[in-house]
């Protein structure tokens, strides 16, 4: 399965506007797309707003992203890309 | 009838009373459906589908910031995990509108719980969940009135920003809301219209709809049915306002000429220019943090000596304070992770307590500091976050020392480092009184929450009394001691602060015009009777009526 670690930089964390965008990417993807916090919790589902505004990842937190399949590197790299910007 | 709430966006609004209620009633626990539960789940999805097209065309129409909270919404409308949950609730028999609403609750819950910026967004949930019900239950969402003649004032239990997007100066008078803090959604978009706005205003929406009503967005008074003489009134003192901010010009003084400087808190270089444009002599409080923020590695010295050289230059022979870094648990640095979760971030690892960890980061921000000012007209002073004890005092201006800056100091902001300023003082050059946080810290009353909102008041007794002791173990030691926060820009408290004994005022810089007005409008011998008789008084508005009381002059500029 592939896996993409990613420590999110936004101010705000992976909230409001870059929770926004790393959603409606993942929505693109065919595949299932799962996400944790780096070291603990249960993973959730990439495709969820309210689940990744649940999750509460703040600037400075790494997360894992999960995908398999065809095209998952590509939207592995996306999604990281998006967790990583400021 | 008389209100009160907290006045976050400033400026006196008046009109009829438009009284939004967005709340649609809770669909009967055990209600259940006739037919095949696909249709119902069918239903149910297209309710979502339908609401969540609805606000991204809202927001396709609003744009900007507005545009981008709506797209968010609607995402969240149809959020696949809500759809997994309505889904099964209604494979259990549950109607549609029950399914939605108690899918949405769980969420709500959790978000709730996580308090802040999540927290408020919370009422977001609410606003979709309530449309979602209202096409199933065939309910007209009731929506704000087209806009009249004259403009409204709109009084809602909350607003969402599904309400508040596409409005307009033209359209709203003020803002009234029953809920929300500093940081929701009717304060910030208030605050982007320019339209005055009080939050946390208990029974509000009992209002009568259509009464006159009259909005004063910074005491957070609000008035039904005034008289046209109060209505007049109000907009004199706001005419008024103005005129002062024109005519009252040169440095911060009191009426018999005893020079208080007016400084400027900026945030960013942008900041400085509607520093200059406001007259400010100086910078009293310089946030250092927008340097570090959203990196992944720390400035470069050189980064950092550009920005500190543009903030001394702009003001030649004027003083700039800056702030070391004061990033921490709330606002964490990528480059410095902590080293656990915090559970009270507010609590943790901030300001110079993470130089303490992080000795090396503190290193390179005071050499950078030390090199723009060599070569700058401006004179430097730096402080430090944060600072709850003379040693850790005693360590910041040593560090100061070895990196050749000229004069160190300390925020006071944290109850013990009030409590002991004399001992503080003695290891430093200079102090200055952070009014929020040092409100916070005082009554345990966390800064973003509205509903403490009375316990944040500048006017409480207990937080002048920590003020006052502060400034006396100044005057005693014969240092400075200035004041950046919100107390400072309360025209009043900007006296009392003077007559306690502060040397320096630091504000905002769209409020120092006031702040200067008010100071030339008396003098230091009308401060003095204004701080004593608001140190004696027992509660926070007795404390304010009893120092405005003996400065006559801000009635009339309407201050």
């Amino acid at each position: 399965m592939g896996e993409r670690k990613a420590t999110v930089a936004a101010e705000v964390g992976l909230h409001a506007r870059p929770a926004a965008t790393f959603v409606q990417t993942a929505m693109t993807a065919p595949m299932e797309i799962s996400v944790a916090k780096l070291g603990g919790g249960d993973p959730v589902n990439g495709k969820s707003i309210l689940q990744i505004m649940a999750l509460d990842v703040r600037q400075g937190e790494t997360i894992v992203i999960k995908a398999e399949g065809e095209g998952s590197d590509e939207i592995l790299e996306q999604l990281a890309s998006i967790a990583t910007t400021p | 009838m008389n209100l009160r709430g907290v006045g976050v966006s400033p400026g006196i609004g008046h009109g009829p009373a438009y009284i939004l209620t967005t709340r649609v009633p809770e669909p009967p626990e055990g209600a259940t459906y006739t037919g095949e539960s696909d249709q119902e789940k069918e239903r149910a999805v297209s309710a979502l589908a339908q609401v969540a097209g609805e606000l991204e065309s809202r927001g396709d129409r609003a744009g900007g910031e507005a545009g981008e909270i709506l797209k968010a919404q609607a995402l969240m409308a149809e959020d696949p995990g809500l759809i997994v949950k309505i889904r099964s609730c209604v494979e259990q028999g549950m109607a549609a509108e029950r399914a939605v609403y108690e899918s949405f609750g769980k969420y709500r819950e959790v978000l709730a719980g996580l308090g802040g910026y999540l927290g408020e967004r919370a009422a977001d949930l609410d606003d979709i969940r309530d449309r979602v019900i209202a096409v199933l239950t065939g309910q007209v969402m009731p929506g704000l009135p087209t806009p009249g003649p004259e403009p409204y004032v709109l009084v809602a239990h909350d607003l969402a920003p599904a309400d508040t997007a596409l409005l307009s100066r033209e359209t709203v008078a003020a803002f009234v809301t029953e809920q929300g803090g500093p940081t929701s959604h009717t304060a910030i978009i208030a605050r982007a219209l320019g339209v005055p706005a009080v939050v946390a205003c208990a029974a509000a929406t009992t209002l009568t709809a259509g009464v006159r009503v009259l909005v004063d967005g910074t005491s957070g008074e609000v008035r039904a049915q005034p008289t046209a003489s109060d209505v007049a009134q109000a907009q004199n003192v706001a005419s008024a306002r103005q005129e002062a901010i024109a005519q009252v010009r040169g440095p911060g003084r009191t009426q018999d000429g005893v020079a208080v400087p007016l400084l400027a808190n900026v945030g960013g270089p942008g900041d400085v220019e509607a520093a200059l444009a406001a007259g400010a002599e100086g910078i009293g409080l310089y946030r250092t943090e927008f340097l570090y923020l959203g990196r992944r590695q720390p400035p470069r010295p050189e980064e950092q000596e550009e920005a500190y050289r543009a903030a001394l230059d702009a003001f030649p022979g004027g003083p700039v304070v800056v702030r070391t870094l004061d990033a921490g648990a709330d606002k964490p640095l990528a480059f410095l992770p902590p080293p656990a979760p915090e559970p009270n971030p507010a609590l943790g690892e901030r300001g110079v307590r993470l130089f303490r960890r992080h000795p090396e980061v503190m290193e390179t921000q005071l050499d950078a500091l030390a090199t723009a000012a060599a070569g700058s007209s401006g004179r430097l002073h730096v402080m430090a976050a944060m600072v709850a004890t003379a040693e850790e005092a005693r360590w910041f201006a040593a560090a100061c020392r070895s990196a050749d800056l000229p004069s160190a100091g300390v925020m006071i902001e944290v109850p013990a480092a009030a409590l002991r300023a004399p001992g503080l003082l003695a290891e430093v050059d200079f102090v200055s009184i952070g009014t929020n946080d040092l409100a916070q810290y005082c009554f345990a009353a966390d800064r973003e929450l509205g509903a403490l909102s009375e316990l944040q008041d500048r006017w409480q007794p207990a937080l002048l009394d920590l003020v006052a002791m502060t400034v006396s173990a100044a005057r005693a030691a014969g240092k400075p001691c200035g004041v950046c926060g919100e107390a400072a820009a309360d025209p009043a408290m900007a006296c009392v602060l003077v007559g306690l004994g502060a040397t320096t005022l630091s504000m905002s810089p769209a409020v120092l015009p006031a702040t200067r007005a008010a100071l030339a409008g008396h003098t230091m011998e009308q401060c003095r009777f204004a701080a004593q008789a608001a140190r004696e008084a027992p509660t926070a508005a007795q404390a304010r009526a009893a120092a405005r009381a003996h400065l006559p002059g801000l009635a009339p500029l309407g201050l």
